[in-house]
């Protein structure tokens, strides 16, 4: 089967993201109201074969594990679709 | 004789510049291709700066799957000499030689500009020419030169003594670096990371000589530990 695995990578709370500061102040100077916050982060997305949904998944944490997403600085987070 | 290799990653930019402070103290340096699966003797190696594969994913995420990387993590790993500078500091934090990483500057811009930096730990192979506490005036162009680590690596840096080159200060510190680290080394202090450019102030011809000693160091390193039948 054919999945399509989208993998998002978001900066780890905590430290200090001036992307999102930049993207949240341009947002509040074109008016609108006071926002909670607002993060910038990377988007990859993967299609493979795999046998199901699970071993689609599990393929796709390893390749965040060990390259996609940096532990030190990074969370990411997976959805699995059949395409 | 010392021989130094400078290791070359496509997208890197600070190669020649690198190479030439490391013959300035004599060194046989050569390149090193990032396909060769050896170092070819080299008894120092030297990660310039730059952009290796366009900073893509993140600066170093891509150079530290090089082929040469495995022979590098051998030689570190036998205690070899290894200085990674600026983005050659990225991809030794990508190929976890060095702890923590590099991230995208507070105030987003790159920044190319003499900074002033206080040398920490001159018990390395690239800072034994320095005394502690001595202060430097170096070049840096970066715009990935946030250093972060979490809470423990941060105090086990400096409970180990670990931060071998500090911004002079918060005023000198140009990217938002936690604790000011300009610079840091692995447990067994041969694996250096610095972000300043010390191969653009290693020749009076460029107006300040403040980074030579990270060469020197070089020389007298080996000096040291070349061996008996070498020495005169």
């Amino acid at each position: 089967m054919t999945f399509r695995v989208l993998v998002r990578v978001m900066p780890r709370q905590g430290l200090l993201d001036p992307q999102g500061q930049a993207v949240e102040h341009a947002l509040s100077t074109l008016g609108y109201p006071p926002l909670e916050s607002v993060r910038v982060g990377r988007a990859i997305e993967i299609g493979m074969e795999a046998a199901d949904a699970g071993e689609a998944e599990a393929r796709a944490r390893d390749m965040c594990e060990r390259v996609l997403a940096n532990p030190v600085m990074e969370d990411f987070h997976l959805t699995v679709e059949a395409s | 004789m010392l021989r130094v290799g400078v290791l070359r990653f496509p997208g890197i930019n600070c190669e020649e510049e690198t190479l030439r402070a490391a013959e300035r103290i004599g060194a046989d340096a050569r390149y090193i291709w990032h396909r060769d699966t050896t170092l070819g003797g080299a008894d120092v190696v030297l990660i310039p700066g730059g952009f290796s594969y366009g900073d893509y994913l993140r600066a170093g995420a891509i150079a530290r799957f090089s082929p040469v990387m495995a022979a590098v993590r051998d030689h570190a790993a036998s205690g070899g000499p290894v200085l990674g500078i600026c983005n050659g500091f990225q991809i030794l934090c990508e190929a976890r030689l060095l702890p923590g990483a590099l991230m995208r500057n507070h105030r987003l811009r790159y920044v190319s500009r003499p900074v002033r930096c206080i040398v920490e730990q001159s018990a390395t192979p690239f800072t034994s020419a320095f005394i502690h506490g001595q202060a430097l005036e170096l070049p840096i162009a970066h715009g990935d030169g946030r250093y972060v680590a979490d809470s423990d690596t941060l105090r086990m840096l400096e409970a180990e003594g670990r931060v071998v080159l500090r911004y002079a200060s918060d005023a000198d510190n140009p990217n938002g670096a936690m604790s000011n680290i300009a610079g840091i080394m692995n447990a067994g202090g041969n694996v250096v990371g610095i972000m300043p450019h010390p191969e653009r102030a290693a020749d009076p011809l460029v107006g300040s000589t403040d980074g030579a000693g990270f060469f020197t160091s070089i020389a007298d390193w080996h000096a040291l530990h070349q061996p008996a039948s070498q020495t005169p």
